[in-house]
């Protein structure tokens, strides 16, 4: 069985006003060297199947067609053997 | 005119839709997200709401409703199709409009009155209106900031296709005036063919002697004149 591990998270040139929220608030905790936080989701996937290059392009699909949203968005994943 | 206004999971602006064209002696047929059968329409609505409960991204999940593949022919077809805030963002999740509704800047879900500037007269949803004019239109959502990147934009400035932009009462698009920090204050644009609108702002809410603004009216009669002109 293997763990897909993505990150769906903001391309850069995107203003993150979650990550600028939590940067003030970080900030009013006194971590003043605080310079930029981002939010990204992480999701993970288990597959029925132990063939890692099958598997790595059926996360590209999904990630192009679902899980990420390309105008805003990018991704990157690792994959991990589990037993159930 | 034959209106059908899709019902997914979660929407909630379905039957103000109806209503809205009801009133106006239009017929209007409410259609399943799981139907596969638009009835014959001559505008089909995407009304707002919450889709699948915004999961994942708003939008994301509504696109794979069995009706999409309809909507989706309809519209390259050359059909009429108007999403409505969660229609918006399903129109652009499913990409028949560019671009992504992102979180409001405030990170605030705003409810308010909210002025907009009809920019293009050139779409069947702002047909013989005044350039320029500005519409007292609510909005109401969370994930409204329009977002496209510098090229995307230019795109659609050159094109003509920002057909609203959020302004103060006299018409006036200033970055106070924007309220979700959509760029270049874009609240409803249109698809090259010019049929296909997205907007933010919810017109069916202002469509009723009841309700504050009956601004609303302007647009479904704009949809109905151009209509008529055919």
């Amino acid at each position: 069985m293997l763990k897909a591990k993505i990150h769906v998270f903001l391309k850069p040139s995107v203003l993150d006003p979650q990550g600028q929220a939590v940067t003030n608030s970080l900030h009013s905790l006194g971590y003043d060297a605080i310079r930029e936080t981002r939010i990204s989701k992480y999701i993970e996937i288990k597959f029925d199947e132990n063939d890692e290059e099958k598997v790595s392009k059926q996360v590209h699909t999904i990630c192009d067609k679902l899980l990420a949203n390309p105008n805003t968005e990018k991704y990157a994943f690792e994959l991990e053997a589990v037993r159930d | 005119m034959r209106v059908s206004v899709i019902t997914f999971p979660g929407s909630n602006c379905d039957h103000d839709a109806m209503e809205a064209f009801e009133t106006r002696g239009h017929h209007v047929s409410q259609i399943w997200h799981k139907d596969t059968d638009l009835q014959s329409p001559d505008l089909v609505i995407l009304p707002g709401g919450f889709s699948y409960g915004d999961y994942l991204r708003c939008g994301s999940i509504a696109k794979f409703s069995p009706i999409m593949n309809e909507v989706i022919g309809y519209a390259n077809r050359g059909g009429m199709v108007l999403g409505i805030c969660n229609g918006f963002q399903i129109l652009t999740e499913s990409g028949l409009l560019p671009g992504t509704l992102m979180m409001n800047k405030s990170l605030q879900f705003i409810c308010q009155h909210q002025y907009i500037r009809v920019e293009s007269a050139d779409s069947p949803y702002t047909f013989g209106l005044d350039k320029g004019m500005a519409l007292d239109i609510p909005i109401a959502h969370k994930e409204g900031n329009y977002f496209t990147d510098a090229d995307g934009l230019k795109a659609l400035q050159d094109s003509d296709r920002i057909v609203f932009r959020y302004c103060d009462r006299d018409g006036n698009v200033t970055p106070d005036a924007n309220p979700n920090g959509a760029v270049d204050n874009i609240a409803g644009i249109c698809s090259e063919n010019r049929r296909v609108l997205g907007m933010m702002p919810h017109p069916e809410r202002a469509a009723s002697s009841h309700v504050v603004s009956q601004d609303g009216l302007f647009i479904i009669k704009a949809i109905e004149n151009y209509f008529n002109s055919r």
